[in-house]
This record gives structure tokens, C-alpha cells and sequence, in this order.
């Protein structure tokens, strides 16, 4: 019978010619991942268990992202602790202070992840790196230490849904819309303890970035991973940057799927999820009632440089609503940097908008952007659940970059193809 | 080995931000973190819950993050079982791994209502209801998990290989 995507890497890093769904394997891993709120908890474990050093320093990758720079004493004695550990331990992919960015832009971006790993990561958003080709998945912090203790972590093996992208994305609709769009049709749960295998003629048309930010949020569809072909996009994007070899896998052409599901591309509008649920989705043009207090461009999901582009391309020039607060977040300082050699970050910060050190700050309701009782935020996040970044009655609502940028002009929902072009 | 307890019953999605809210997750301190437990839809909980009592849900209880401190705080606040239609899957995870029980049965969780008192046997997966006399039967772990919870988790099955 013919593997998955998915299916193949998991076959491959559990040395068996094959496996099947349902099947429970111990994989060996690429990468074992972990941050400033789930590496604490982790180093416990490990050190609780008797373990002294990690299976592999080069294989170990912490990066502090939550709540740095801190924002109180607690969370500086959390960052403290994975210093000394990532110290300790010779840990080389540690990012902190200065050097890091928001993990899941980070990792790719330093070529830490490349096609065909086995990666788990103490962050439920892990799942990113299936945009590279990779087998990629969230995990919690016991998980983790056990992978940071031995080199393996055990799975049942997915089932798959077939998602087939053709067409092509019609201006100033992006990745993000085309997850949500997913999620609404699927539920939250829609995808539970199963891969999401994008394929398709439409996969070619969606840049590096798109296919981060789609593969981010199928965990937000309950799925164990969500993941891409490996084309000339993906193998030009990991040039110059993966440091170990890459290995290239493909689904087979008699491999079983639960479910297709087909999307086309250029039927897709600016979508937005309304509270508290990312499958509440509607479009845009639903939303130009509803008035904002805050918007938040960044985070995992959409703090890459075509997300920041896509904000600059509708803020150049013009000034957010007098009512709005608008906070940026490139999600790396690579990212960060470039906003300023490409001029977007004087654009961002004339029209009226802050622009933030990288951070999951305002994501998780951490701190650098946290909502009052009453307040709405058009954020480029991952999350709308109740209290997700604030009081337990303020209100998130999910959309693109470019939807969160024009909806800061107006002060209300809006649909980023209204707004005029300047320049 | 059994438990009884008085019920806390929730609806569908759980997420892990309301079970316990990130604001929070500046602290490892398990005691420290459990007073916030469901404290964004259930402020409650923890000046109603007692050791033992039983937590019921519907679908994907406990989506959203990866916090392992969702099924701790839960733990600790002294609840003694989840049970619910159906689990997200790094939360199924995350509670095999720090020992607290999670038992999936959607006619339980359709069933029983807050208030009641519940008790059950993890050795035979029943639930029994016993302000109204309903039984149930929850799925079974695989043989591979019930290994692992025998071991004491994770930790302690992946010393034992080593």
C-alpha cells in the first residue's frame, strides 16, 4: 500500500520499509525544540529523570521568544534557567537576546530545518516547518526532554487529508487566507491526530512565506502536521542556508488519503475569523461595522518579510485611525533589518504604528499589546480563543497582514482590496 | 485503581489559554499555576473543586498550545480523571506524560451532567454515574500507553530502555 508524504519520513526515521496509519513507531530526530516557556519545564524533567547531557548539542534548539526581552522577574529567572542549560550543555542553536526571532521564522531562516527531517518542537505551533518539506509536529515539555534525553519520540502514525490547491491567489489575498478559508470549511478539529498534505498545480504559485504561514495553523484544524512538496521554491529557499543535507520525499502515487479536499486558489477573498474560534471565519467585506481598538502584525504566523511588505504596501503614506493602535512585530531581526533598508520601517512608524523587537508578546496575551474588557484586535495571529491576548471579554479577530494593515486605516474590518494604491 | 468525585462539565474545545491563561506562565510552580485553572470560563472551579472530582468535556478538550501546564494544572488543582468525547493530540500526550487519566467516551460525556457524582475504574475503563445509575465504557489505551503509564511515563520508560 502507498505511503504519505508524511508517512514516508516517519518510515524512514523509524528504519522500517513502511508503515501504515494507526501504526506506533519510535522515530529517531532531526531536531528536538524548545522555547522560554516549555524548555523550563523540560530541563526539570530531564534533570528530575537522572539525565546529564542531551543525545546531541548540534541536534537541540532552544530559543527564548515568549517573553523577551523579559517582562518581569519570573519570566528573566525562566530565561536565566535555559541560559545555563543551553550553556551547560554546549546547546549550538541557541538563540537568545540580539539573535533570536519568533522560533518558528527563526529555525527556517537560519537553515536549522530542512526537507525530510523528523523535528519535534515543545511549541504547538512546530508544524511550521512541513513547509519545507519536513515531518514537523508539536509536542509538550516532557516530550521534549525525553527527545532531548535520547534522540527519539514515538507517534502514531497519521492518516492524511489530501488538500489540492490549483488556481492562483488573486492580489492581496495571501497564505493566511487561504488556512483560515481551510479551517472554516474543516473545524477545529477537523484534522484531528491527522496530516494535512497540500498538493496541487497552486502549490507553485505560493511563495515560501505563504506556505509557513499554511502549514503554522494546521494545528489550529487539530492536525499532527501539516506539509508541502519539496519544488524549485522550497530547494532555492534552503540553498545558502540548511547546513546539513536534505532529503527529498514524496508521497506515492497509489498513497491513501481519508479525504480530498480542493481549493481553488483564485475563488479565495481576505478572510477573517471572528471570535473566539478560528473556524468562525467570514469575509473581510462582512466585517466594516465592526470597529477596532488595536492591530497586531507579526508572530509566528506572519511576521516574515512578505507579511511586512504586504503591511507597507497599504500603510505607505497613510495615517491609521486616530483611535487605533498599530503594533508591527517583524518576527526575526533578518526581518527586522530589512524593514529598515527597505524603508518600511519609517512608513510603519509615520502612519502611526509601533514597531516591536521580535516577540510572541500580544499572541498569547504576554504582554506588549494586551487588550482591555470591550477591546478588538485585528491580529495576523494564530489564536481567538477567549482571553487569548487579554481580558477574558475582549475580542480577537484573525486575518492577513494586509487585512490587519487596512483595517488599521479605517478603524474598522476592512477588506485590504478597498484601499488604494499610493506611490 | 478508582475514583469518585462531583463533576465539572464544559462544552466543546477546551483550549489549553482557557485551562490555564498564558499570563500565567511565567511560574513552573505547579501549586502556584493551578489556582488559575478555567479560571477565563469557569472562575469557580478552583474555590468549588475537591480531590477527586471529575472533569467532563466534549470534543478536541484541550486544543490550542502545547503547555504542558494544562494537564498539570488540572492535575493539581486535585481533579482526578478528564473525561471527553474526544482530545486534542499533544494535550492526549501531554497527560499520559505527567500521569493525569483522561478517559474518551462520548456517550459519558453526552450523558452525565455537572453536579453529579461519577466514579471510575481506569483498570476496566468503566464509569458509572451514580446519581443516575448510567454505566459507560471508555476506549481502551493501546498496549504501547498502558506500558509507558505502567512504567511511571515517559521519563521513566525511556530510562528503562537506556
Amino acid at each position: 500500500m502507498g505511503m504519505t508524504m508524511t508517512q514516508k519520513i516517519l518510515a524512514a526515521h523509524a528504519g522500517l520499509p513502511e508503515v501504515t496509519a494507526g501504526q506506533l513507531i519510535n522515530a529517531k530526530l532531526d531536531l528536538v525544540h524548545g522555547n522560554d516557556i516549555t524548555t523550563p519545564v523540560a530541563i526539570n524533567e530531564f534533570e528530575k529523570a537522572g539525565f546529564t547531557e542531551v543525545f546531541d548539542k548540534e541536534k537541540v534548539s532552544i530559543v527564548l521568544d515568549h517573553f523577551v526581552p523579559n517582562k518581569d522577574i519570573k519570566s528573566a529567572t525562566q530565561s536565566k534557567q535555559c541560559r545555563l542549560f543551553a550553556g551547560a550543555q554546549g546547546v549550538t542553536h541557541f538563540y537568545d537576546v540580539g539573535t533570536m526571532g519568533i522560533e518558528h521564522a527563526l529555525l527556517p531562516e537560519k537553515g536549522i530545518v530542512g526537507a525530510g527531517d523528523c523535528v519535534i518542537g515543545a511549541d504547538s505551533h512546530t508544524c511550521t516547518y512541513g513547509a519545507l518539506g519536513a515531518f514537523s509536529t508539536g509536542v509538550g515539555s516532557t516530550d521534549m526532554a525525553a527527545g532531548m534525553a535520547s534522540g527519539y519520540a514515538w507517534f502514531k502514525v497519521p492518516s492524511a487529508i489530501k488538500v489540492v490547491l490549483t488556481g492562483k491567489l488573486n492580489e492581496r489575498v495571501s497564505g493566511k487566507d487561504v488556512i483560515l478559508y481551510l479551517i472554516g470549511k474543516i473545524g477545529v478539529d477537523g484534522a484531528l491526530y491527522k496530516s494535512l498534505e497540500f498538493v496541487g498545480e497552486g502549490v507553485k504559485e505560493l511563495s515560501m512565506d505563504d506556505r509557513f504561514c499554511i502549514c503554522n495553523m494546521a494545528i489550529e484544524a487539530g492536525a499532527k502536521n501539516g506539509i508541502f512538496p519539496v519544488d524549485e521554491k522550497t530547494v532555492e529557499y534552503m540553498d545558502g542556508r540548511t547546513e546539513r543535507p536534505y532529503t527529498v520525499y514524496e508521497a506515492d502515487e497509489d498513497a491513501v488519503y481519508d479525504e480530498t479536499i480542493e481549493i481553488n486558489l483564485s475563488e479565495l477573498v481576505p478572510t477573517v475569523s471572528w471570535p473566539h474560534l478560528p473556524e468562525n471565519t467570514h469575509p473581510a467585506s462582512e466585517g466594516s461595522d465592526i470597529k477596532i481598538d488595536q492591530i497586531v502584525i507579526g508572530s509566528c504566523t506572519n511576521g516574515r518579510i512578505e507579511d511586512m511588505e504586504a503591511a507597507y504596501e497599504i500603510l505607505n503614506g497613510k495615517k491609521i485611525a486616530p483611535w487605533v493602535r498599530g503594533i508591527i512585530i517583524p518576527a526575526t531581526m533578518e526581518v527586522f533589518k530589512e524593514c529598515i533598508k527597505r524603508g518600511y520601517a519609517t512608513a510603519f512608524i509615520d502612519a502611526g504604528c509601533i514597531i516591536s523587537t521580535p516577540t510572541c508578546g500580544p499572541c498569547l496575551g504576554g504582554y506588549m499589546g494586551i487588550l482591555a474588557e470591550g477591546e478588538r484586535c485585528v491580529s495576523t495571529t494564530n489564536r481567538n480563543f477567549v482571553g487569548r491576548m487579554g481580558h477574558v471579554k475582549s475580542e480577537v479577530y484573525l486575518a492577513s497582514p494586509a487585512t490587519a494593515a487596512a483595517s488599521a486605516l479605517t478603524g474598522y474590518i476592512t477588506d485590504p482590496r478597498t484601499i488604494g494604491k499610493e506611490n | 485503581m478508582q475514583a469518585k468525585g462531583t463533576v465539572f462539565k464544559y462544552g466543546d474545545n477546551v483550549d489549553t489559554d482557557v485551562i490555564i491563561p498564558a499570563r500565567y506562565l511565567n511560574t513552573q510552580d505547579a501549586k502556584e499555576l493551578a489556582m488559575h485553572t478555567m479560571e477565563d470560563i469557569d472562575a469557580d472551579y478552583v474555590k468549588k473543586v475537591k480531590p477527586g472530582d471529575i472533569m467532563v468535556g466534549g470534543w478536541n478538550f484541550g486544543c490550542g498550545s502545547s503547555r504542558e501546564h494544562a494537564p498539570l494544572v488540572i492535575k493539581t488543582s486535585g481533579a482526578s480523571v478528564v473525561i471527553a468525547k474526544s482530545f486534542a493530540r499533544i494535550f492526549y500526550r501531554n497527560a499520559i506524560n505527567i500521569g493525569l487519566p483522561i478517559m474518551e467516551c462520548e456517550e459519558a460525556a453526552d450523558a452525565i451532567q455537572a453536579g453529579d457524582t461519577v466514579s471510575v475504574n481506569f483498570d476496566t475503563g468503566r464509569i458509572t454515574d451514580e446519581t443516575t445509575g448510567q454505566t459507560f465504557q471508555a476506549a481502551p489505551f493501546p498496549e504501547f500507553i498502558q506500558n509507558m503509564i505502567k512504567a511511571g511515563g515517559l521519563m521513566n520508560s525511556i530510562k528503562e530502555k537506556q
